[in-house]
């Protein structure tokens, strides 16, 4: 038995989608900063609440503990730190956001560097009585390194420091001169109290000479719609659908996400790694051809010619194609404590539908994440560690430069005898 | 709805291109896929991105059910129809089977929900599965708030969240030794409105004990639980009608409805919006014995 829905259905609004990451720690007012975004709109449940307040409560804490809301894990509770990468979601009426909660400690650089792979944009705490820290820095180049699009300063706790301009104005020309070294595309400072509330939904009374958005209308409005690649089309071939039916025959169509650029039936278009040219014949969805494809759509393209196509194969144009390269240069954040990556090292990689394996040709350094000094007698990366590599793939790789595509530039690497991801690679150079 | 001049997505549309790549990896890289339907919301809307995901072929994996033989008829029924329609195989892990084969034994409180993970695990042992779907969401609970889209786990079907695969980018690594496997939550990024605004759009029949209705109930822990032949009142309980839905749908021994007027899918969106409470903290007596009752379940293979 079921209920058919009679009225017509109503349209969800249109609202988009944004995903950020928060770093920093629990000093920093992190928690409290996105409890108070929870709870000013009405995303954080009156059961969670009083589950948080109980376990406070119990554990002799003065104030309730909203680091309790994302600390899910027993161990995290038990010992009061956050150790993995924790999602949490709400929606005002112009955007739905996904937080990526992720912990600001120098051991966890590799649960920040997961948060930020996909974050369109990222959220840095500092504490006005304390400034600019080593982990402040951190955070910006890790931000940089992903190639998070937009970068937002929170210079919290503004209320312990008499809400001073000139605190404020200090800390944010310091962070700007720093960013600006790292190439941060956008960057926005706000001040804000997240205890208090100020700046965080609405403008703040006690802060009168600040005259940008409080944090909440930043967050609704940043213009995310140009970060996405719409010149190089890149359409990596996930599956290929071929119905073993009666009734749809001789079909054939390659289904996929759009990782960069626009697809519309009647383009020319290359396929990689054969080289052969075809035009597309129809961009369909389950619900029917549409007139053209972009990111991040998911849609089944097919071409007007019978040719050889199978997964980890890439459809692009003629004139504007990735490399096609088994020797790759790429910065790698290493993510296993078991063992480090040597020279010489075999793994398995997976890159956009692909997979390859790989072996490591070189470590031209090992970066130092808080100081970027460059340490060129380093023959390992160990667990959070960053360097640059070379690798030398099985089979080519179709790939652009990380900073160009975040979809066709990135590759994670695995242990093949754990079968665990313990890299993850941001390509410099194909060739 | 997209719209395409300005090249922008609404995030329903977003979130169900996310889920079609995760539905199509898994097809692409496992041998032996299924996806876990219970006729439960959730479960309905991951079957509708699978038959979106590899149209205009057929679904290509089973469905599996595991049965805790305290089932809602208005659920079983719209399994059947569902199944019957979409030409699925259905692959039904019973617990009264286990139970009368001894492979488990009844709970002190008559509660299946723990007794579930050994038939589970009994039926993914048997049939070779590697990859399971599951409709599991990270808004649902904090230990699933910690938990990835593609989750390993090891020979015994245990989830270690200590040591968890990063996942990156949307480059999911499902790799694994035979007898381990992959569970698969296809809808971790979404929220509970989430489901119910693309059961709107997509005009998703549901069984009808998610619609507000009139039930013989109880009041037990200020959660509404439905009188029948697996749910015995305690002394003092007193029966009275309400009007009532349901907001999960799991075992009908632990599962509560909430008073509610909702009878069409654009009033339980409007409710849906304006709810205080979670919808596991509202209707599920399993999530309350400890602060981490959920977490110690998937360690041992659950959901």
């Amino acid at each position: 038995m079921s209920t058919e829905i009679v009225a017509p259905a109503a349209e969800a609004r249109p609202m988009d989608l944004l995903r950020f990451a928060t770093a920093g720690s629990v000093d920093d007012g992190k928690s409290t900063l996105i409890g108070r975004l929870l709870y000013d709109t009405k995303s954080l449940f009156t059961d969670q609440l009083a589950a948080v307040e109980a376990v406070s409560a119990a554990r002799g804490d003065e104030y309730t503990n909203l680091a309790l809301l994302t600390d899910g894990l027993r161990a995290e509770r038990e010992q009061g730190i956050t150790i993995d990468v924790a999602y949490r979601y709400f929606a005002t009426p112009r955007r739905k956001f996904i937080i990526a909660d992720t912990p600001g400690h120098i051991q966890y650089t590799r649960n920040m560097v997961t948060g930020a792979s996909t974050a369109d944009l990222a959220l840095i705490l500092v504490d006005a009585r304390k400034g600019l820290v080593e982990q402040s820095r951190r955070h910006a180049f890790l931000c940089s390194l992903l190639r998070v699009p937009h970068l937002v300063l929170c210079v919290n706790k503004m209320d312990l420091v008499d809400w001073s301009q000139e605190v404020y104005e200090q800390i944010a020309d310091e962070f700007t001169a720093f960013a600006a070294k790292l190439d941060v595309p956008d960057l926005t400072v706000v001040p804000v109290s997240a205890l208090r509330g100020d700046n965080i939904v609405s403008r703040s009374e006690n802060m009168q000479w600040y005259e940008g958005p409080s944090l909440l209308h930043h967050l609704e409005r940043v213009h995310i719609a140009s970060d996405r690649n719409l010149v190089d089309v890149r359409f990596p071939v996930q599956y290929v659908i071929r119905p073993q039916s009666t009734t749809v025959t001789d079909y054939r169509g390659y289904a996929g996400q759009v990782a960069s650029g626009v697809l519309k039936p009647g383009d020319e278009v290359m396929v990689l790694p054969s080289g052969f040219s075809s035009r597309i014949a129809a961009v369909e969805t389950a619900d029917g051809p549409v007139p053209e494809a972009f990111p991040p759509m998911s849609v089944t393209v097919r071409l007007a010619d019978e040719i050889d196509i199978s997964r980890g194969d890439l459809i692009c144009r003629p004139n504007n194609a990735p490399a096609v390269a088994q020797d790759i240069e790429a910065m790698v954040c290493w993510m296993d404590e078991t063992a480090p990556l040597r020279v010489g090292g075999r793994y398995a990689i997976k890159h956009t539908t692909r997979s390859a394996r790989a072996i490591v040709r070189g470590l031209h350094y090992r970066l130092d994440i808080n100081s970027l000094h460059r340490d060129e007698s380093a023959d390992e990366l160990r667990l959070n560690e960053i360097g640059r590599v070379r690798l030398r793939t099985t089979v080519p790789l179709l790939a652009d430069e990380y900073r160009r595509n975040r979809t066709t530039g990135g590759f994670v690497i695995i242990d093949e005898t754990t079968n665990r991801t313990v890299g993850a690679a941001m390509i410099v150079e194909a060739g | 709805m997209t719209t395409p001049a300005a090249y922008q997505v609404s995030h329903l549309d977003a979130l169900e291109a996310e889920s079609i790549f995760v539905m199509r990896e898994v097809v692409a890289e496992m041998e032996r896929p299924v996806l876990l339907f219970s006729g439960g919301k959730d479960s309905i809307v991951m079957l509708r991105l699978a038959q979106k995901a590899f149209a205009p072929a057929n679904i290509p994996f089973p469905v599996m059910h595991v049965d805790t033989g305290h089932n809602f008829p208005e659920v079983l029924e719209y399994r059947d129809q569902r199944v019957a329609e979409l030409g699925l195989q259905l692959v039904l892990a019973s617990v009264p089977e286990a139970l009368a084969s001894g492979l488990v034994r009844e709970s002190a409180d008559g509660m299946r929900n723990r007794i579930q993970t050994p038939v589970l695990l009994n039926a993914v042992e048997k049939h070779r599965f590697d990859a399971l779907f599951g409709g599991a969401r990270r808004d649902e609970e904090k230990a699933r708030a910690k938990e990835r889209v593609f989750s390993f786990r090891d020979e015994f079907g245990q989830w270690d969240p200590k040591n968890q695969r990063p996942e990156l980018w949307s480059l999911y690594n499902g790799r694994h030794h035979p007898g381990e496997s992959i569970r698969v939550f296809p809808l971790s990024n979404w929220t509970e409105l989430d489901v119910w605004h693309y059961i709107a759009r997509e005009r998703i029949p549901l069984p009808s004990i998610y619609y507000a209705h009139e039930r013989e109930v109880i009041e037990r822990d200020g959660m509404f639980y439905a009188v029948n032949e697996f749910f015995r009142p305690r002394a003092g309980e007193e029966r009275f009608k309400a009007q009532v839905r349901y907001r999960t749908v799991g075992d009908a021994s632990c599962t509560a409805a909430v008073r509610s007027d909702a009878d069409t899918v654009e009033k339980v969106i409007e409710e849906v919006a304006a709810t205080r409470i979670t919808e596991r903290g509202a209707t599920r007596g399993d999530d309350r014995v400890s602060e981490a009752a959920m977490e110690d379940r998937k360690r041992e293979g659950y959901f």
